[in-house]
């Protein structure tokens, strides 16, 4: 067993907190793990990534060698193009649908999302909506990160610890919505990977599951 | 006691070096070192060391060493060019040698992730005469510092911890062992060898260059300096830590190679001497500039064909990546995605949505006005991301401190009127002296130390200098009290902030402007 993960996205939108989740649940899982994470400049509001391995043996680079990896988990569409030569060709590319502007040449949107529904294993997720929905408007984090979690060795429960050790001292409110976040998140995910797993091309997969875009 | 932690690179150095028992950790924020002191820190009551920022690297070293003297153990930590700061006390601890343990992480930036050079360390622990070690992983990172502080002590001798970003910033689980109780407080027997007068000093660096043989001799026998002649000996490799990773990577595991992987300094030359003579030739990999690859290729050649760095097999510059070390070898993997997209536009970092900063260059802009653009000498900082527009302010940026030390040269060069802007904690850390300078010279210049109240890049670090304290600073260097101007950089305060911009880029003499405002980052 062995998952090599690109998470990408903005400074400030919680990428290293998607990483410390997938760390420790696969720390407790007895995995072997190397995660490379961007701190400094970049943080920001700048691209950030983090190389995410953990395997069931030695994981030899802290970088994961390009056309290796076996997901790009984004909470940013733009952000998914930078890392696509990182992608074999049976790997998934989980991202968020909304855009994080914050440069003067940002894209048409709808380019944006064309290009990742083109490819054959895209889960394009509303975490946006999800999270404001739990009245949670910056957990567009966990919302992907529960959307990753159907094509990951996890269990949802897997992350109550550490959604817990995260979240604890802002009260218990903010870790039950949290958690329900990550639940509706993973089940978005779930929806979509069925019907990817069926043949069904992956903007019609979308389609489906956002009936009210 | 053993357990298994997820830990940075940075954060196994500095666990390591608390369960070696120091007694004190000593830094100034710098990427990608800052997290070592964090995290010892983080721990510091628990494990009762004191653990606290400096002023700056230089600073930060002679502490170290200090507790060194009194025979307790210390870790001293910063980025690359930080060691240039501590360059004197470092080069010179080699020549006084140490009490109790004193190791130096020093982390580079291969790639300048966020960094001016990429310049490698361990040049200058060649230079200092001391031995270095450099993890591979994680896990080498704890047990090589545990070990840094064995080795210094057996030999009265700084050693260097020699990370980099990747190692620095990427986390792995780490098996860690046994807490070792701190040293007792010792002062030396013989005081001579701190005492660096010609005449005590000759006698030091004697005693230091006949040291180096035994380090050599060590370093040979060290498990950490690996050879292997199996495998297809028309190619040999010899490689560094973090590059014996991509190598391993590239070729599924197994180096199909003789090969030698060197992880402790002095370099082992008998054994690299071994491998050139069992192969037809050797490809030299490196993380960092061609240290191993110079020293190989020599005046006169390694007698067999070399490549690396020096003939273009490797890049020269940037960071190494799995992908780049695996062409060396002709092995290329398939590259299924590329972007679709027609322009991919880049994202660089920027100021803060609400950052203090922003404020005052807007006032600094309006103040100027529409005419010629007058060069602002700017410094290290989040400051520096006002480069960007719409803001432009930057027209310099070298070292730390460099704002105001190059606006002296510049007044001095008939520039009317003089600008530098400067963060508050960069200004603690060495715009003081530029400062004290340009005061006793009455330079005709105008002085910005933008206050926000911390280390800001770097992750909201203890600013050392801040609020009344730097105003008393600045009219303590000798700056007129009626030329030191606090501002509140805030939108509603644009136009005022302005006009006493202009009022002091008019005055013919030495102005501070101080826009006072806590950073968005550490309200959070």
């Amino acid at each position: 067993m062995k998952q090599d993960i690109i998470l990408a996205g903005v400074g400030g939108q919680g990428i290293l907190t998607i990483a410390f989740m997938l760390d420790s649940a696969a720390l407790a899982r007895g995995y072997r793990i190397k995660q490379a994470e961007v701190h400094g400049m970049a943080q920001r509001g700048g691209a950030v990534y983090s190389h995410l391995r953990f395997a069931d043996s030695e994981i030899l680079s802290d970088l994961i060698p390009a056309g290796q990896a076996d997901m790009i988990l984004s909470v940013e569409p733009l952000e998914v193009q930078r890392y696509l030569p990182y992608l074999h060709r049976n790997a998934v590319v989980v991202s968020s649908v909304h855009p994080f502007k914050n440069i003067p040449d940002y894209p048409e949107e709808k380019a944006v999302l064309d290009a990742l529904l083109e490819l054959p294993r895209a889960v394009l997720v509303d975490a946006r909506q999800i999270a404001t929905a739990h009245k949670m408007p910056r957990a567009e984090n966990m919302a992907m990160l529960g959307a990753a979690l159907p094509f990951l060795p996890f269990e949802l429960a897997d992350f109550d610890p550490f959604i817990r050790a995260q979240f604890e001292r802002k009260g218990e409110a903010v870790v039950q919505s949290n958690m329900a976040v990550l639940a509706q998140g993973f089940r978005t995910g779930m929806a979509v990977k069925e019907r990817l797993d069926a043949g069904m091309p992956a903007d019609v997969a979308f389609r489906e599951t956002h009936p009210n875009p | 006691m053993q357990k298994r932690e997820l830990l940075l690179g940075d954060e196994a150095v500095a666990l390591a070096a608390l369960d070696a028992g120091i007694s004190g950790a000593y830094s100034y924020p710098g990427t990608p070192a800052t997290e070592i002191l964090e995290y010892v820190q983080s721990r510091a009551a628990d494990y009762g060391v004191k653990a606290s920022w400096s002023a700056n690297e230089k600073v930060a070293y002679e502490g170290a060493l200090g507790m060194s003297y009194c025979g307790k153990r210390a870790l001293v930590s910063m980025k690359h060019v930080g060691l240039n700061v501590a360059a004197d006390p470092f080069v010179n601890s080699g020549v006084t040698g140490v009490g109790g343990g004193l190791v130096l992480c020093v982390a580079d930036d291969p790639g300048m992730h966020s960094s001016q050079d990429e310049q490698d360390s361990r040049y200058l622990a060649h230079f200092a005469l001391i031995p270095c070690l450099e993890p591979r992983n994680q896990q080498e990172a704890y047990d090589m510092t545990r070990e840094a502080f064995e080795l210094s002590e057996r030999f009265a001798t700084p050693v260097m911890v020699r990370i980099v970003t990747r190692l620095a910033h990427s986390r792995a689980d780490v098996v860690t062992s046994a807490r070792r109780e701190q040293n007792a407080l010792k002062l030396p027997e013989d005081v001579s060898g701190y005492i660096l007068l010609p005449s005590n000093a000759r006698v030091q660096y004697d005693k230091l260059v006949k040291k180096y043989p035994l380090l050599e001799e060590v370093a040979a026998a060290s498990p950490h300096n690996q050879i292997s002649l199996e495998g297809d000996r028309r190619v040999g490799i010899l490689c560094n830590s973090i590059a014996y990773n991509y190598i391993r990577e590239a070729f599924g595991g197994t180096i199909p190679h003789p090969f030698v992987k060197v992880g402790m300094y002095p370099m082992p030359k008998a054994m690299i001497r071994r491998l050139v003579e069992a192969v037809d030739e050797v490809v030299v990999v490196e993380e960092g500039y061609p240290f191993l690859e110079e020293a190989l290729r020599g005046i006169t050649g390694a007698g067999k064909p070399v490549h690396g760095m020096l003939d273009g097999r490797l890049p020269r510059t940037g960071e190494l990546t799995p992908a780049i070390v695996a062409k060396a070898f002709g092995i290329v993997s398939e590259i299924p995605f590329v972007p679709t997209l027609e322009k991919l536009p880049g994202r660089p970092p920027a100021l803060c949505p609400g950052c203090p900063h922003a404020d005052s260059f807007r006032a600094v802009k309006l103040a100027s006005g529409d005419g010629p653009k007058v060069p602002i000498f700017s410094d290290i900082g989040c400051y520096t991301l006002s480069f960007y527009p719409p803001y432009n302010a930057v027209d310099s940026c070298v070292d730390m401190g460099a704002s105001i030390s190059m606006a002296i040269g510049a007044a001095h060069a008939g520039l009317h009127p003089v600008m530098c802007s400067i963060g508050d904690s960069t200004f603690g850390h060495s715009g003081m002296t530029g400062l004290l300078t340009a005061a006793y010279e009455k330079l005709p210049m105008t002085v910005f130390i933008l206050d926000n109240g911390t280390v800001a890049m770097t992750g909201t670090q203890d600013t050392l200098l801040t609020g009344e304290a730097l105003v008393k600073a600045v009219i303590g260097l000798g700056v007129e009290p009626e030329h030191v101007r606090v501002l509140s950089p805030l939108p509603k305060n644009l136009e005022e902030n302005a006009r006493i911009i202009r009022e002091e880029l008019e005055y013919k003499g030495l102005s501070v402007i101080i826009p006072r405002r806590i950073c968005v980052q550490y309200k959070r």
